[in-house]
């Protein structure tokens, strides 16, 4: 960015805590008629991480279940609404909307020097449906759960006498929402950025959230017209899905993944963005290959879109059609590689600080490591044969959703917290959050790569015995999981009140959202600023002033 | 890890009920391997291999890479914020480097690939030789369905080293047939027909799995595979034959209670299931959903079988699919007397 | 891509829309300040005019694009049922009427035509003409939605509906318009259905007595005027329902489940369009578009040239096969 002396104009230096976005209009109706994107982003944080707990909430109910091979504690209808409820939020409800809505919204601005983004009326419309869509799904859960599964594969999903339309229509009403969000950053970034600020200039995580929004843009009205039909169908039977009627099944899963197969990409390369930021500010070096970074996540958003067939190899698809996306599945495996070597690479001769932020990054890399590897097993044709619906699946999807965009997506919230809530958590506590938490990922989906190479199935209520004692151990690791979401819930809602005032840039950060105080005014900056450097230029220019725990320019040195 | 289980096997045994009127539980055999399932058919052998190269592949690069953050953050650890260290200018980027390790990973996928994708012929090829058997999924039983035997049986009978050709259908939703053993597994979609084939390699019994969710019982869908050794299979069909064609009356009927997957959701002791049970129910009188009560007599106990949606008892839902073609007239008459003995 | 300039609120008119050039005459800002700090209509998020009208710009054809998926969805259906059943397709078009969408589709046209002017005017401030040309839109989409109406009246009169509520009142060798295609068909039809049901007659009647004369009707040969175009309505042959006569083929429904989620979908379109109209012609009855500022005009003709397109694609998928 420009050197930061340059743009303390850009700023009201005078700007202090005693009016910012949280203060400067008050009342309930002032949050829910705003039109500022940072107020519309905390409102999205605050509703996601109450899905995330619902949907966690669901998944310890499974995980308990299925400590013992009979019935547990529920029996076999209520497993199935549950794994089906839990699958449901936390796509639809959680990790779509999670760092785009939530952290995108109100970093991504900033991150421009933009006073907004560029449609806000659209952008609190799009946290309204997020609202309806969840009551849709809450309204399912009320009369009678689905029990589809999270992907309502017909005949099962038309025929089942659970409230499978509420539910579908949620689901609807949540792809408008994160439409809406992804054409409103694609605008943005096209039309808003400031003097200067070349796409080559763009931080990390502004590509990421640009190519996540092409995605959204192009795939989610397909997933919008396919649970249509299958509402359609299911109502007044039209005779699409259903062989009796002459339609075909597997036409449905067709449809189906080919959003859901870019709506992995949705999840995840957000996830990449908030590394992509975290990785240099904590090494104090420029991030490394940021061409090569930049492109590639616009290259896995367009190869997501061609290989929706590989969750159907043995569907009775043709061989020439698996063939095909088995071979442009590889592919994929390319553009994500160069990400991790580079972040890594980053790294070398760095001088890193082992925050609470960092340490996500680096759960981040190990956890998505083994989730990436793991999809190159399932890419393979015939391995995949063995493989599909079992919990090698299970155990490969958590590993890169959990592991990588929930993980990430901690990494980020722990990395802007101070920016927008202007407040310091407790550091101890954040490490040793991050430390259960990477404990308890571990433990409990590792095992199941092992239940699932030796034949178990996926969305079993019951078992053979002989596959207890690897349950058993997962279950213990997802209590150990959802407890350090509660040890983390629990300090950062410490520190809105007790937390000590955070200094405007408490990281060292370069990008520009770091140049407005913590938190921000609500007109974020009086003036766009001139862009002159790059995103991850100049933190030499930067230096550490302990009274405020914060980062402020190098007085005497120019930049760079 | 898979022996020792016995304890909490027959804790489950004893807890749940759930398989009907004799635990079918196959067992899980042991195996040579850690990851995998004993190697029982020729179609294995492909599978196994990948797996093992992706294994050590994995392995190498997930250590290369821990490695690497590890070293990186011990060696160039900050000693503190305030100590302002400025890092060590290096290259931002390297083109030559970034291509190296784009084509190394490339190279590795290659084979990977054109591997999967010949084992996946292979898998879709059946030989021409291959026997046939017909497996059906329905909600919530597999049944196979053997040359000259008029009713279907419940599990899997194969003659070791010949290769076998599944046709599989379903009556209902989609289910997937899956032999962890055999590294194989196909869908079975209503509507349509779909294969797969293998040739076992070792007598013994294997589970079979359904593997697309189906609905409640999703997980009771589990039956085995019997490999026979030379000679036992043609015994066995012949037995069952045999056994099938002399059964009549009660015998016939308690016979297809198991095996046509009556017992899934008709309990014989009274508890009411998925369907209502067969105790004491022939010569009652049962409200209808939305229609005047039926006495249960032969022809609405017939009519059930055949068109089961046309009068279901109130508070059921209507879930039982029909068994129209399925049962013979002397198999109709076999459930009957069965049911009227249940008093 | 366009940087955005500091320039100040008055700033020179967008170029754009329909590609219309700065106006020579003044602006037209007749309107009491709605004063943001840049000016009237301009948002407090954009630096100038230009930058606003380039973001909606962009963000319209973004969402085309999705609006363009959302269908794509239906015509893969169509298609892939299509392709593996067409004498479903054959059978049922001769049950649509044809006049009523094509008059559907000069209507739409026509209102294209008065959307796109209406741009025009709003650029050159012209507001009684804009006013007048949004008012004929409107009028033409209501047209469009009354045809619809009496369509889908005429098709649940007909018993046309979808999926088990399929139970068509006429035959399709009944109907006009195969009649006049197929004059020889229709009568061949005709006389096969007869002579079925006085076999069937027959049958319910008493017992043929012994020795009764026989069925006397010889076989002719059909032609294949009389043939060909029941076998590709699947009237006859191995897709009809009832193998012993002429009737429906199989799953016919489909092709009415398709057609009223296609256009049902699209009508709502229309509806959506219609109400964005509305609004637009309250707001340009006030004066508030002119050169600066069209924007909305121009992004609520764009959509409304796309829910044309898909008319024009439905047309001839759903009213005109052969």
């Amino acid at each position: 960015m420009a050197s930061p002396s340059a743009t303390a104009d850009v700023v009201a230096p005078r700007s202090s805590s005693s009016d910012n976005y949280l203060t400067h209009d008050k009342g309930v109706l002032s949050w829910i008629f705003t039109l500022d994107h940072k107020r519309i982003g905390v409102m999205y944080l605050c509703s996601v991480l109450f899905a995330f707990a619902l949907g966690g909430f669901f998944a310890l109910l499974v995980r308990t279940e299925l400590l013992t091979p009979g019935k547990t504690i529920i029996d076999h209808d209520t497993y199935n609404q549950m794994f089906t409820l839990h699958g449901a939020i936390m796509v639809f409800l959680v990790i779509i909307p999670g760092i785009p809505a939530a952290l995108g919204n109100i970093i991504m601005p900033l991150q421009l020097g933009a006073k907004d983004v560029a449609f806000p009326r659209m952008n609190l419309a799009s946290y309204h449906l997020w609202i309806v869509g969840a009551v849709f799904m809450l309204t399912s859960l009320a009369i009678n759960a689905v029990d589809t599964g999270w992907t309502f594969y017909t005949p099962y999903s038309t025929t089942t006498s659970t409230a499978v339309v509420p539910a579908a229509f949620g689901a609807f009403i949540l792809g408008f929402s994160s439409i809406f969000t992804g054409l409103n950053f694609i605008v943005t970034m096209h039309k808003m950025r400031p003097p200067g600020m070349t796409w080559f200039r763009l931080p990390l995580f502004c590509w990421a959230l640009y190519s996540t929004a092409l995605i959204q843009v192009l795939a989610t009205p397909v997933i919008g017209i396919t649970l249509l039909m299958m509402i359609i169908e299911r109502t007044v039977h039209i005779g699409i899905f259903d062989p009796t009627l002459g339609g075909d099944p597997v036409l449905f899963q067709h449809f189906f993944w080919f959003y859901s197969h870019p709506a992995v990409y949705i999840m995840i390369v957000p996830a990449f963005g908030v590394i992509g930021e975290i990785i240099p500010v904590f090494s104090r070096k420029r991030i490394f290959g940021y061409k090569f970074i930049a492109i590639s996540s616009l290259a896995i958003a367009f190869l997501g879109f061609l290989v929706w067939g590989h969750h159907m190899f043995v569907s009775g698809q043709s061989v020439l059609a698996g063939t095909i996306f088995s071979a442009i599945t590889f592919l994929i495996a390319i553009p994500t590689a160069i990400k991790v070597f580079n972040w890594i690479t980053t790294m070398y001769k760095g001088v890193i600080h082992l925050d609470t932020p960092m340490l996500y990054a680096l759960a981040f890399l190990w956890v998505f490591t083994i989730g990436g590897l793991t999809g190159v097993f399932l890419a393979v044709m015939s391995v995949d044969v063995h493989l599909h619906d079992t919990y090698f699946v299970v155990a490969h999807f958590h590993y890169v959703m959990m592991g990588g965009a929930i993980t990430a997506f901690m990494g980020g919230l722990h990395y802007w917290w101070p920016k927008f809530t202007g407040k310091m958590y407790n550091e101890k506590s954040g490490r040793f959050g991050a430390l259960l938490v990477f404990i308890g990922l571990n433990v409990t989906f590792f095992p199941q790569f092992i239940l699932g190479s030796r034949g178990m199935p996926r969305r079993y209520y019951n078992y053979l015995p002989e596959f207890q004692p690897l349950h058993v151990l997962s279950t213990l690791g997802a209590y150990t999981l959802g407890l350090g979401f509660l040890l983390t819930a629990f300090y950062l809602w410490k520190s809105i009140k007790n937390g000590k005032k955070a200094a405007a840039n408490p990281w060292g950060g370069a990008t520009l959202e770091w140049q407005c105080s913590s938190p921000p005014p609500y007109y974020n900056f009086h003036k766009a600023p001139v862009i002159t450097a790059g995103p991850y230029d100049g933190y030499e220019n930067l230096m550490y002033d302990e009274a405020i725990d914060g980062y402020v320019p190098r007085k005497s040195s120019q930049s760079a | 890890m898979i022996a020792s289980t016995s304890t909490l096997a027959s804790l489950a045994f004893g807890a749940s009920a759930w398989f009907g009127s004799e635990p079918t539980l196959p067992k899980l055999p042991d195996s040579p391997y850690f990851w995998m399932p004993p190697s029982a058919s020729v179609t294995t052998g492909n599978t196994d291999a990948l797996w093992e190269f992706m294994l050590w592949m994995s392995l190498f690069f997930t250590v290369a890479i821990f490695w690497a953050m590890f070293r990186f953050c011990t060696k160039y650890r900050a000693k503190s914020r305030a100590a302002n260290e400025i890092a060590e200018k290096t290259s931002e980027h390297n083109t030559m480097l970034e291509l190296t390790w784009s084509v190394i990973p490339l190279l590795i996928v290659v084979p990977l690939f054109v591997g999967g994708f010949k084992g996946f012929v292979d898998l879709r090829t059946p030989p021409k030789s291959a026997m046939e058997i017909r497996a059906t999924g329905q909600k919530w039983k597999w049944l196979f369905t053997y040359p000259g035997l008029g009713t279907p049986d419940d599990v899997l009978h194969v003659p070791l080293n010949v290769p076998v050709r599944m046709v599989i259908n379903s009556v209902d939703v989609l289910h997937s047939l899956y032999v962890p053993a055999f590294r194989t597994k196909m869908d079975a979609v209503p509507g349509r027909y779909t294969d797969l084939w293998f040739k076992a390699t070792q007598t013994g019994e294997f589970p079979i799995f359904c593997a697309e969710y189906c609905g409640t019982s999703h997980s009771d869908m589990i039956t085995r595979v019997i490999v026979h050794a030379p000679g036992e299979y043609e015994k066995w069909l012949a037995k069952t034959i045999a056994a099938a064609d002399s059964l009549t009356g009660v015998d016939r009927g308690k016979m297809l209670y198991d095996k046509q997957g009556c017992a899934t959701c008709h309990s014989l002791d009274g508890t009411p299931k998925v369907g209502p049970s067969w105790k004491g129910i022939f010569g009652k009188t049962e409200a209808m959903a939305g229609g005047a009560p039926i006495k249960v007599d032969e022809n609405y106990l017939r009519e059930s079988m055949i068109d089961p949606q046309a009068h279901i008892v109130a508070g059921f839902a209507p879930a039982m699919p029909t068994y129209q073609g399925k049962l013979s007239d002397k198999d109709i008459d076999g459930l009957i007397e069965y049911i009227k003995s249940l008093k | 891509m366009s940087e955005s300039t500091s320039e100040s609120a008055a700033a020179t008119a967008p170029k754009g829309g329909h590609g219309a050039p700065a106006p020579a005459h003044g602006e037209h800002d007749a309107h009491a300040g709605h004063g943001g700090h840049g000016g009237p209509h301009l948002a407090h998020h954009f630096d100038t005019y230009q930058q606003q009208f380039d973001a909606g710009k962009l963000g319209i054809w973004l969402f085309l694009l999705t609006e363009v998926l959302f269908f794509s969805g239906l015509f893969c259906a169509y298609t892939v049922y299509r392709g593996m059943h067409p004498e479903v397709f054959v059978y049922a078009h001769y049950f649509l009427n044809t006049s009523m969408g094509a008059i559907n589709t000069c209507v739409l046209l026509i209102s294209s035509l008065t959307a796109a002017w209406a741009v025009r005017n709003a650029q050159l401030a012209q507001r009684k003409l804009l006013v007048l040309n949004i008012l004929i839109t409107i009028a033409c989409a209501c047209t469009f939605m009354v045809v619809k109406f009496f369509e889908y009246e005429h098709k649940f009169h007909d018993g046309l509906l979808p999926g088990p509520a399929f139970h068509p009142t006429e035959q399709v060798w009944e109907l006009e318009t195969f009649k006049h295609k197929h004059p020889e068909a229709a009568e061949y039809a005709e006389k096969l259905t007869k002579a079925a049901e006085a076999k069937e007659h027959a049958k319910g009647a008493a017992a043929p007595a012994p020795g009764a004369a026989p069925e006397s009707a010889t076989y002719e040969r059909p032609t294949e005027e009389q043939l060909e175009p029941l076998i590709k309505a699947g009237v006859l042959g191995p897709t009809a329902e009832d193998q012993t006569r002429p009737s429906k083929p199989r799953n016919a429904h489909v092709f009415f489940g398709i057609y009223f989620f296609m256009t049902g979908l699209h009508g709502i379109h229309v509806l959506g369009g219609i109400g964005v109209f509305i609004w637009l012609l309250l707001r340009a009855n006030k004066g508030e578009f002119g050169p600066k500022y069209f924007g909305p005009i121009d992004y609520a003709a764009l959509y409304w040239h796309l829910v044309d397109l898909i008319w024009i694609y439905l047309f001839p998928l759903l009213y005109l096969i052969h």
